[in-house]
């Protein structure tokens, strides 16, 4: 088994903290891993996306090949398109309809997602107002990651499990938001 | 044994702590922060350690020669770059010799993710003539540190861990070996040895100069260099190096057979292993990370009779950027396996760009106000998040070099008739490298105006401290006999606009050398505190 997501979005809307996520919850489940991150420049409202890797054996390459990731999983819609050519003709879109516009030449967003819906498998997402709902406009990236778990080869209380982790520090209210966060984008993707 | 998740950075700090570390040195920079980060960060789990971020490399480089000398073990990690700020200590601790394990970690950035350049730090650790190691993997990294440190002890050189981007900011699984208590008892160095008069140096530097077949014993003897031979994998064979050799281990299962090839993960490079490879093929593919290092050598001036050498030199791989595994299949010649395009769709791009609310923005708008009437103005600026100053909508800037360089190149422009000559340089950059030519500059009173942005923090790798912020700069600045007059402090912020504007003009007026400090608190910091 082996199943490759693209990690995408704008620096700053939390996407490492998905990659944290995903890389325990696989570990904790036997699995392997590897995580290639952006870190520096990119980090302050540029591009960022990050290559992670899961496998039931050794894994060479930090990189995904192009054409070979079963997911692109996206918290901006215009960074989905960013990384097309890595998908399988066959792998799953998974990205917030929730335009990121701190650029002067954001395109018109019906041909972002005209663009996204030519992948056969897309789920689009209304991150914010599903974070809202949860509690916190921040929680978008824990909707993604909720809307993503119905394709991820992981177990969804894994998953959880490291959500809490990952929030607990900070209280927890704020763990309850990014739980709901995560439930609300599952049910989501499902309907 | 335990298994840990550590980014490539981390693997390599926790196998320094565990090798019996007693002090670290860092300068920040991508992507080798997350050494010192990760040291800090557990500094208090029962490890009595040192460790600390210094004002520049030259300076840790320095601090981690006193530790050798000492007798215990020293890690000093930088970005590729920083070593050019540390290549004095770094050439002549080859001469000294460590006394105490040394390990200089380098961290380069092919691609050059968040730099101005892509040098290769193997050209430095083979002009100081020591050992580098270069791991594949995170597993590597972690256990190649733990050896360095015993193997600069053996042979009594700094020893080089040279990383790159994708494997210092890449996390996977560590396994972790039983911890070593630090040093105690080895005594301090002799002064013969780390007294470098010329008739000293001459001596130490035969001994560096003898000590290389060791090296290269080593080489050819360590487990990291595998040579693996297959008969079926036909007349090709492969010279891989570094993490390079993850793409091809990714790719060639998609090859009939695996060519023949050579693992390369210690330099010296292992040249007996590297010739029975050759003598079983026809057709050479070297792939590495970074400059045509082992390609240059293995070609030589005139190649090799009756063999092809393929590489970056012949454009079988791109010379410039980053290895990726598609760049390695087509180079053995594997067909492309591109996912969906995009096609007519236009991608807007997205540069990173200032903070909401970033000071620098406010100064940079000022700057450009006042500036404006002047017919050939200059900014020469420096290396941090105002560089992005040079992008829309600023348009503030028209240089950046190295760390420092715009105090000295304002002074090299004013004297050759720039008016106004303005310096733009952060509070920490500054303090690295920018004290010495606002120096120079005073000493001549030339005509030009430093502009230093204290934000009071190292913002772009990561709000690391500053060593030259608030009012203890005010002094510093003074102290190097700039005009009190012609010192200004500014706040940049939207509602000081006309002030400040005003301000830079009187100063871009005075013919002579100012200073203006704008001082408000990084947005960044403003943040991580009301988030603790």
């Amino acid at each position: 088994m082996k199943y490759d997501i693209i990690l995408a979005g704008v620096g700053g809307q939390g996407i490492l903290s998905i990659a944290f996520v995903i890389d325990n919850a696989a570990l904790e489940e036997g699995l392997f891993f590897k995580q290639a991150e952006v870190h520096g420049m990119s980090q302050r409202g540029g591009a960022v996306q990050s290559h992670l890797r899961l496998a039931d054996g050794h894994i060479y390459s930090d990189l995904i090949p192009l054409g070979q990731a079963d997911m692109i999983l996206s918290v901006e819609p215009l960074e989905t398109l960013r990384y097309f050519e890595y998908l399988k003709p066959d792998g799953a879109v998974v990205s917030s309809s929730t335009p990121y516009t701190n650029i002067s030449d954001y395109p018109v967003l019906e041909e972002v997602f005209r663009e996204i819906k030519k992948a056969p498998v897309h789920v689009l997402i209304d991150s914010e107002k599903l974070a809202r709902e949860a509690g916190s406009v921040r929680a978008q990236n824990m909707v993604m990651l909720g809307a993503a778990s119905r394709f991820l080869p992981l177990k969804e209380d894994s998953l959880k499990k490291y959500i809490q982790v990952l929030f607990e520090k900070r209280g927890a209210q704020v763990v309850q938001t990014n739980l709901r966060a995560f439930d609300l984008g599952r049910q989501a993707a499902r309907a | 044994m335990e298994k840990v998740v550590l980014l490539g950075d981390e693997a390599v700090a926790l196998a320094a702590i565990q090798a019996g570390l007693t002090a670290a040195y860092s300068y920040p920079g991508t992507p080798a922060s997350e050494i010192m980060e990760f040291l800090i960060r557990n500094s208090g789990n029962g490890q009595k350690y040192t460790a600390k971020w210094c004002v520049n490399e030259k300076v840790a480089c320095e601090e981690a020669l006193g530790v050798s000398f000492a007798g215990k073990r020293a890690l000093v990690s930088f970005k590729h770059v920083g070593l050019n700020v540390a290549a004095d200590p770094f050439i002549n601790s080859a001469i000294t010799g460590a006394n105490g394990g040394l390990v200089v970690v380098v961290a380069d950035d092919p691609g050059m993710h968040s730099s101005q350049d892509e040098q290769d730090s193997r050209y430095y650790a083979d002009f100081a003539r020591i050992l580098c190691l270069e791991p594949a993997s995170h597993q590597e990294a972690y256990n190649m540190t733990r050896e360095a440190f015993d193997l600069s002890e053996k042979f009594r050189i700094p020893v080089m861990i040279r990383l790159v981007t994708r494997l210092a900011h890449s996390r996977s699984s560590v396994e972790t070996a039983a911890p070593r208590e630090q040093n105690r008892d080895l005594p301090y160095g002799t002064w013969q040895d780390w007294t470098l008069l010329p008739g000293n140096a001459r001596r130490r530097f035969r001994i560096l100069l003898d000590r290389q077949k060791d090296l290269l014993e080593y080489s050819e003897n360590t487990g990291y260099n595998q040579l693996v031979l297959n008969h079926a994998g036909g007349r090709l064979g492969v010279v891989v190096s570094g993490i390079a050799y993850n793409y091809f281990k990714e790719v060639a299962a998609a090859l009939p057979a695996e060519p023949s090839h050579l693992k390369v993960s210690t330099y010296p490079f292992p040249v007996s292993k590297l010739r029975r490879l050759v003598e079983q093929v026809d057709e050479i593919l070297v792939i590495e990370e970074g400059y045509p290092f082992i390609e240059r050598f293995l070609r030589g001036v005139t190649g090799i009779p009756g063999k092809v050498i393929r590489g970056k030199m012949d454009g079988s791989l791109p010379a410039t950027g980053e290895l990726t595994p598609d760049l390695v299949a087509r180079a053995l010649g594997l067909p492309e396996r591109a996912g969906l395009k995009t096609g007519e769709f236009k991608l807007a791009a997205r540069p990173p760009q200032l903070c909401a609310g970033c000071p620098h923005a406010d100064t940079y708008k000022a700057l450009n106000e006042a500036i404006k009437d002047f017919p050939r103005p200059v900014v020469f600026s420096d290396i941090g998040c105002y560089t992005l100053g040079a992008l829309p909508p600023y348009n503030a800037i028209q240089t950046c070099v190295c760390m420092g360089a715009s105090v000295s190149m304002a002074k090299g422009g004013a004297e050759a008739g720039i008016h106004p000559s303005v310096a733009v340089i952060g509070d920490s950059t500054f303090a690295h490298s920018g004290i010495t030519p606002l120096l120079d500059a005073a000493h001549s009173n030339t005509a030009m105006t430093v502009i230093i942005l204290d934000n009071g923090t190292v913002a772009m790798t990561g709000t690391q401290p500053s060593f030259g912020t608030g009012e203890p700069l005010d002094r510093l600045v003074a102290g190097l006999g700039i005009d009190r007059n012609h010192l200004r402090v500014i706040v940049p912020l939207p509602r000081n606009h006309q002030e400040n504007v005003k301000v830079i003009k009187e100063e871009l007026s005075h013919n002579g050398l100012s200073v203006i400090i704008a001082r408000r608190e990084c947005v960044q910091i403003i943040g991580e505190k009301k988030r603790s």
